[in-house]
């Protein structure tokens, strides 16, 4: 990836964890740490690889993204607003009462493609909005990212062998590989592992990241499923969640928990100074 | 009677699905499958292209329908009525409830009258269920002239709509030549002044025959046919109210939160009078033919009848 693009993305994935903080901390309430630790892979999406204008959210041949997991909305608002869908100051008023910033995505809030957050359901969506795409010969794509923890919800699986089944190839999963769930481990909760061999019997062409905060390597494995025919592709992401603010880094702690002004403030600082180190 | 034609909805709502499929071309049909059952068989062979099966997936199914109806598609998501608003529930309030998408859940073997499958698969909460959900509209049609035209009317509103069909044979009530179907309004069947039976669906047949029984007893009994039962004919029920003072309720559904619970619900609010429901009480259902099971459970013109004649003390 050229090195000036690879800096730009690097800025705008540490405002979407500002955004993060920001929205989590005014809430009083939200799950930041899943959202960190998809915030490089929002990023990447919708500032490369997502044909998607904020201007006209509706727009008939838009790619499309479920956040299947719908409780990290913090960073799909964050990056949402970065792109100019709507105003960053709707930020500091989620979850907040009458405000548009729902807390779990709402299809009513531009940019959004579907409502989400009773986990499991937003793969099956992102797979109608696939079928949808080939019944017309439709040329966008639908992206959905779900949790590790996630995935041990059944419907996933029903969803997983309906995509394989119709050769949903314009369907790209993502599995956010962070390893933690709200009581703990996914391995020591009912691990869902090994996600990457369940999905190949499931019929999908499956891509490791093993550093889903690399831009490169998640440029390689985008790359690598734009390739792929016939078959859905699951991106399996090793992740950390938290990422970005040292505090919450792989802590299972801050999966629903927000930041208090104190918490707020260092985040924010060490925030900043990522930033001013990638734009200097 | 026995030149009365008859026909199970679930039929009818295979015939109208292909009939209506030309007209229009973003129709598209999902089964689970029980395409045989449900006789979405009959448009997958006519339509085979636009008919997806989504095996034995129920939520996925409910999921796949919501994604479909964000582009602009019109799917048709088939089911029985007990995976269709009972195992799928949630994916049905989530996924296309809350977001109001255009999304029409076809529910097919509802109620007792499934017969001998039993007390697993004969669905008598559905209508309490999906009536729950915000801006979901709930259709049981009675015949098959009244079914297809829900199937047509569905089709022209926007929005989510579940609608109930059968399993068994129903007599054929309407004149398709002549019947309009107007969603969200009732149809007085019969005028009366005593008392008022409210029926939907399978029962509507039987409520008239009851009627016709009470009149050569001397008691005027208005029957009034709720095939919408949310958003529900508030002006027609509470006029039956205030004309007869006493209202008997029957469905082939369980007597918490179907129809009668929704005319209790209208008429406590506007007009209160004593309200009678016949249905399926609190209790499960077992097998048997379904004709016997009807019977057993009070869903019948003899029961119709001795209730309307308690209630007015006669």
């Amino acid at each position: 990836m050229d090195e000036t693009i690879k800096k730009s993305l690097q800025a705008t994935a540490c405002k979407v964890r500002m955004g993060v903080l920001t929205g989590t901390f005014h809430a009083k309430s939200g799950h930041p740490g899943g959202s960190l630790s998809i915030a490089d892979l929002l990023t990447y999406l919708y500032c490369v690889k997502m044909h998607v204008d904020p201007k006209n959210p509706e727009m008939a041949d838009r790619d499309r993204l479920v956040l299947s997991k719908g409780h990290t909305a913090p960073a799909l608002y964050a990056i949402l607003a970065e792109r100019g869908f709507f105003d960053k100051k709707e930020l500091e008023s989620l979850r907040h009462i009458g405000a548009m910033l729902q807390g779990h995505p709402c299809i009513e809030i531009p940019g959004v493609d579907m409502s989400s957050g009773s986990l499991g359901q937003g793969i099956s969506a992102a797979c109608g909005m696939a079928l949808a795409g080939k019944i017309n010969s439709a040329s966008y794509h639908v992206y959905t990212i779900l949790g590790d923890g996630e995935i041990e919800e059944g419907q996933v699986w029903e969803a997983a062998m309906f995509a394989a089944h119709y050769g949903l190839d314009n369907l790209t999963a993502i599995v956010d590989n962070n390893g933690l769930q709200i009581d703990g481990k996914i391995t020591e909760v009912c691990s869902p592992e090994p996600i990457d061999k369940k999905f190949e019997a499931f019929g999908w062409h499956v891509i490791v990241v093993d550093d889903a905060h690399d831009f490169d390597k998640l440029e390689a494995a985008f790359n690598e499923a734009e390739s792929i025919s016939g078959k859905p592709v699951a991106i399996i992401q090793k992740s950390v969640k938290g990422k970005g603010v040292s505090f919450m880094e792989n802590q299972v702690s801050w999966h629903g928990a927000a930041p208090n002004a104190e918490q707020y403030e260092q985040g924010m600082n060490e925030l900043k100074a990522a930033l001013a180190e990638v734009e200097a | 009677m026995a030149d009365i034609k008859k026909k199970a909805t679930r039929e009818s709502y295979g015939e109208a699905l292909t009939e209506l499929a030309e007209q229009y071309p973003n129709l598209v049909v999902l089964d689970a499958d029980l395409a045989a059952a449900t006789k979405t068989g009959i448009f997958k062979k006519a339509y085979p292209d636009r008919f997806f099966d989504c095996g034995i997936a129920e939520a996925n199914m409910m999921g796949v329908a919501a994604g479909l109806a964000t582009t602009g598609m019109i799917p048709f998501a088939s089911t029985f009525a007990m995976f269709a608003a009972g195992r799928a529930f949630e994916i049905v309030r989530n996924s296309i409830g809350y977001p109001h998408l255009n999304v029409k859940i076809g529910a097919t073997h509802a109620g007792i009258s499934v017969g001998e499958d039993g007390a697993t698969h004969q669905c008598n909460e559905d209508i309490a269920l999906m009536r729950t959900i915000p801006g979901m509209t709930v259709i049981v049609p009675s015949d098959d002239t009244e079914a297809k035209a829900a199937v047509k009317a569905a089709l022209d509103f926007e929005g989510p709509v579940y609608m109930r069909f059968g399993r068994l044979a129903a007599p054929i009530l309407n004149d398709p030549a002549t019947y309009k179907f107007e969603l969200g309004k009732g149809v007085t069947l019969r005028d009366g002044k005593d008392i008022t039976i409210v029926a939907t669906g399978l029962m509507v047949g039987e409520a008239v025959n009851a009627a016709e029984t009470l009149a050569a007893e001397g008691i005027d009994a208005r029957v009034i046919n709720i095939h919408t039962i949310k958003p529900l004919d508030e002006d027609l029920i509470v006029k039956a109210a205030q004309e007869t003072g006493k209202i008997v309720t029957v469905e082939e559904h369980s007597i918490i939160g179907g129809l009668g619970s929704a005319v209790c619900d209208c008429v406590a609010a506007k007009c209160p009078v004593p309200v009678t429901k016949i249905g399926v009480n609190d209790e499960f259902g077992h097998s048997g033919p379904a004709v016997d099971l009807l019977k057993q459970y009070g869903l019948s013109v003899e029961n119709i009848v001795a209730t309307v004649k308690k209630v007015l003390g006669k």
